[in-house]
């Protein structure tokens, strides 16, 4: 599958990044599956509430995830998948990240940021096995660095 | 009595693409038993082999997690929502 993320929604991802860094920043791309591809309507930012090493790990606040996906859901959105930070590191999924992935039929968008300034932007899913991520294609925008 | 399962979007494939679904069930775990009998290919998404809940599965009976309400145990009354939700975490490595 593919994913459609508008230069707007990358930049808002990106501006995230930035913002939060040398922590990892992490929220929920909400939208819609259109003919196989995953359409991102809305970027939405989620605090991390990894205190204990935010510059290396990620946790959503599960209240502040179910106040969200309910919103969505008011809205006719649906929870598409979701992004996080990669600070000073590849924007490719770590053993962590695999470790602790949900189920298949997300994207899950890592961006790099080197020295506070975003970097690549990559787009993934979950294999069926849960064994690794499938890099998926990222359309529809003007992206620093490749897919 | 009847409530309401929400169903997260990766696993609407196996409910037929339907956002929710009636159950019935006098607890939180009759009610996702129902949820699974009849839509049994979310068993494996949602239970291990041993028939637990997933680690990274989260269970509200409408804003609470059940883990601090009686887990499966925890009474449901038919005006009840049960919204499934993933545990979200990550992070770039650990060698820093």
């Amino acid at each position: 599958m593919a994913i459609n993320l508008s230069d707007a929604h990358a930049t808002a991802v990106r501006s995230h990044a930035e913002a939060t860094y040398p922590h990892e920043c992490c929220g929920i791309l909400l939208g819609r599956t259109v003919s196989g591809v995953r359409q991102v309507d809305e970027v939405v930012r989620m605090r991390n509430a990894n205190t204990t090493t935010p510059h290396n790990r990620f946790d959503f606040d599960p209240k502040e995830h179910l106040q969200v996906q309910r919103g969505a859901r008011e809205r006719g959105l649906e929870v598409v998948g979701f992004y996080h930070s990669h600070p000073d590191h590849p924007a490719r999924p770590s053993q962590y990240d695999l470790d602790n992935a949900s189920w298949p039929g997300y994207s899950y968008i890592i961006v790099a940021v080197a020295r506070g300034v975003a970097q690549e932007l990559n787009a993934f899913e979950l294999a069926e096995d849960r064994s690794h991520f499938i890099q998926e294609a990222v359309l529809a925008t003007n992206r620093v660095g490749s897919v | 009595m009847s409530i309401k399962i929400l169903i997260p979007t990766p696993l609407r494939p196996f409910t037929g693409r339907q956002e929710e679904v009636e159950v019935d069930g006098r607890n939180v775990g009759e009610a996702l038993e129902g949820l699974i009998t009849s839509h049994p290919q979310l068993r494996n998404h949602l239970f291990t082999a041993d028939g637990k809940l997933r680690s990274f599965v989260n269970v509200y009976l409408n804003d609470e997690d059940i883990r601090y309400t009686g887990l499966q145990q925890t009474p449901v009354k038919s005006s009840d929502t049960l919204a499934i939700i993933p545990s979200i975490a990550g992070g770039c490595c650990c060698c820093c």
